[in-house]
């Protein structure tokens, strides 16, 4: 996947767990927090969401770089380039 | 060999049914016993004399219009991955606080609520608004939080005692396990979903958010087995291994979550060991349903909930006579917003009850004993609303022991146990409690214990 596939999975997973945002002027450098109604259950669903969609595992240490669009988007390229889109 | 599930859930009440419902749709193999030849449990529904029946719920609490983004039923609803009008709450019209010498109403408006206070009790207008600000600061989710007096952190803001009763009265009768007082994040967490967000209530009934709920659970993956009633949680090790159900099957599980109560579940554990510290509650109640030839609005009543004391002084807890006639709920499922009118009029009257008779009454005198008392409640409450006795075209009644009878809490205790086990821990290290034992009321309290219990144990 490619930085902007991956950052529309993310975007899809936030509108899963949040389907009343308004997501379409999503800052990438802000936290997700202050941009939209995001407590930690919620928090927890979008590494959950991950991993059921793409067998990916989170060490509860990596979580903070998971705070802005931009951050997750950075974090995941590695781990899911070879994975194509629909996995 | 025994079938075998990521984890087993014990009752498919509204707890137990959120839980499977995250488990399932993180793809856990899991599965939810009920002993009950049908869904709910404490929120429950029956159809008697072709009419239907709600058991449990007077109105949903936590009420929010749609869209809304903070608070309970949203986070619930965003967790569930279910919509707003999946549940299709309806708002209240209005309820009452009727005490002798004043009167409080309030509305899903906090604000309306703020004004009654300040006009019948304006010396405590200022204390009572502090006291909201406590109350919106306490964090009551806090599954670490030490037991606190409410009755204690309340009278510091609040002087007048019949105020303080009145506050109390709506929160004890819609969710306190323990008599008199209440731990104040219950309390918060009571005031929070009465008070600030209101009441609600689905055109259909409480079945409507069961049925959804199967639906969701089903499609997602999960199995649910009615008629599975778990004799026994069977362990080695410290850890549980197995339930074994009334019929001898035996189904093996990695993790248990059991909604049934915790000295319920601590007797699936060792069904002949010592009481245990777990302690049932016996805060019980009777409650006398009429079904009318009209609505209650034609008869000039049209306040959702009236929560009455006709003493000065609140008593909630376990009276020594069989029911209280001091004080009550007169509920109308017919008083909410809807676009069409229901079937039939309804009043539901409910009252505290003493478990211990109830349970002890021979069965001769079982009928005669409901339908006397059925009688003094409505006579009692006919004081707070117009007589409706005329109206009425079918009746029917619970007690104590019908609770226990459906719900298997052992003295027919509605709001469970006293002590909380807000952690959700057992002495087994992966069995797990939610429900009303956990400690998060009301409907949506309940589900957000089997969601919070299983998004902190059970989904790693």
């Amino acid at each position: 996947m490619t930085s902007d596939q991956i950052r529309q999975v993310i975007l899809d997973i936030l509108g899963r767990i949040a389907p009343d945002e308004d997501l379409t002027d999503l800052d990438d450098a802000r936290p997700f927090r202050e941009q939209m109604e995001l407590d930690s259950m919620d928090f927890l669903d979008i590494v959950m969401e991950l991993r059921k969609m793409y067998r990916i595992q989170i060490p509860e240490e990596d979580y903070p770089n998971l705070n802005t669009m931009g951050g997750t988007v950075e974090y995941l390229l590695p781990r899911l380039k070879d994975v194509p889109v629909g996995a | 060999m025994a079938v075998r599930y990521d984890t087993v859930i014990i009752g498919a009440g509204m707890s137990g049914l959120s839980a499977g419902v995250r488990l399932a749709y993180y793809e856990k193999n899991v599965c939810i016993l009920e002993r009950h030849t049908t869904i709910g449990g404490l929120n429950s529904f029956y159809r008697l004399r072709k009419r239907n029946y709600d058991v449990g719920l007077h109105a949903v609490t936590n009420y929010a219009e749609p869209g809304t983004k903070q608070g309970p039923l949203s986070k619930l609803l965003r967790q569930l991955r279910m919509k707003w009008e999946d549940f299709d709450l309806r708002p209240q019209l209005q309820s009452s606080i009727v005490f002798p010498g004043a009167t409080l109403h309030f509305t899903n408006q906090f604000n309306y609520f703020v004004e009654q206070i300040a006009s019948a009790f304006p010396q405590q207008i200022d204390g009572f608004r502090r006291l909201v600000t406590r109350i919106a600061e306490h964090d009551a989710l806090d599954l670490e939080r030490q037991s606190v007096s409410a009755r204690q952190v309340v009278s510091e803001y609040i002087r007048d005692p019949l105020l303080v009763d009145m506050l109390f009265c709506p929160l004890m009768f819609y969710g306190s396990a323990t008599p008199r007082d209440m731990d104040f994040s219950q309390f918060v967490i009571m005031f929070k979903s009465i008070f600030h967000e209101g009441f609600g209530r689905p055109f259909d009934g409480i079945r409507l958010i069961l049925k959804r709920l199967v639906k969701h659970f089903k499609s997602l993956g999960g199995h649910l087995k009615l008629r599975a009633g778990v004799q026994e949680i069977r362990q080695s090790n410290g850890r549980a291994t197995s339930v074994l159900l009334d019929d001898g099957t035996e189904i093996e599980a990695d993790n248990i979550l059991s909604s049934a109560g915790a000295a319920e579940t601590m007797r699936m554990i060792d069904p002949n060991g010592p009481p245990v510290k777990a302690e049932p509650g016996d805060i019980s109640f009777v409650e006398s349903i009429s079904v009318l030839d009209c609505e209650p609005a034609q008869l000039g009543h049209r306040d959702t909930i009236v929560f009455y004391s006709d003493s000065k002084d609140f008593h909630y807890e376990r009276p020594d006579v069989p029911v209280d006639l001091r004080s009550g709920i007169i509920c109308s499922p017919n008083n909410f917003d809807y676009s069409q009118p229901l079937e039939d009029g309804r009043i539901r009257i409910t009252a505290l009850a003493d478990p211990h008779y109830w349970m002890n009454l021979p069965e001769d005198q079982y009928v005669a004993a409901k339908q006397h008392w059925n009688d003094e409640i409505i006579k009692c409450a006919t004081q707070h609303i117009p007589d409706f006795r005329s109206h009425v075209i079918d009746t029917d009644v619970f007690t104590p022991r019908t609770i226990r009878r459906f719900t298997g809490h052992l003295n027919g205790c509605v709001y469970g146990a006293p002590e909380k086990f807000v952690n959700g821990q057992t002495p087994l290290d992966n069995l797990f409690l939610c429900g009303t034992d956990q400690g998060f009321l009301g409907i949506v309290g309940a589900m957000l214990s089997g969601i919070t219990i299983a998004n902190r144990y059970l989904l790693k």
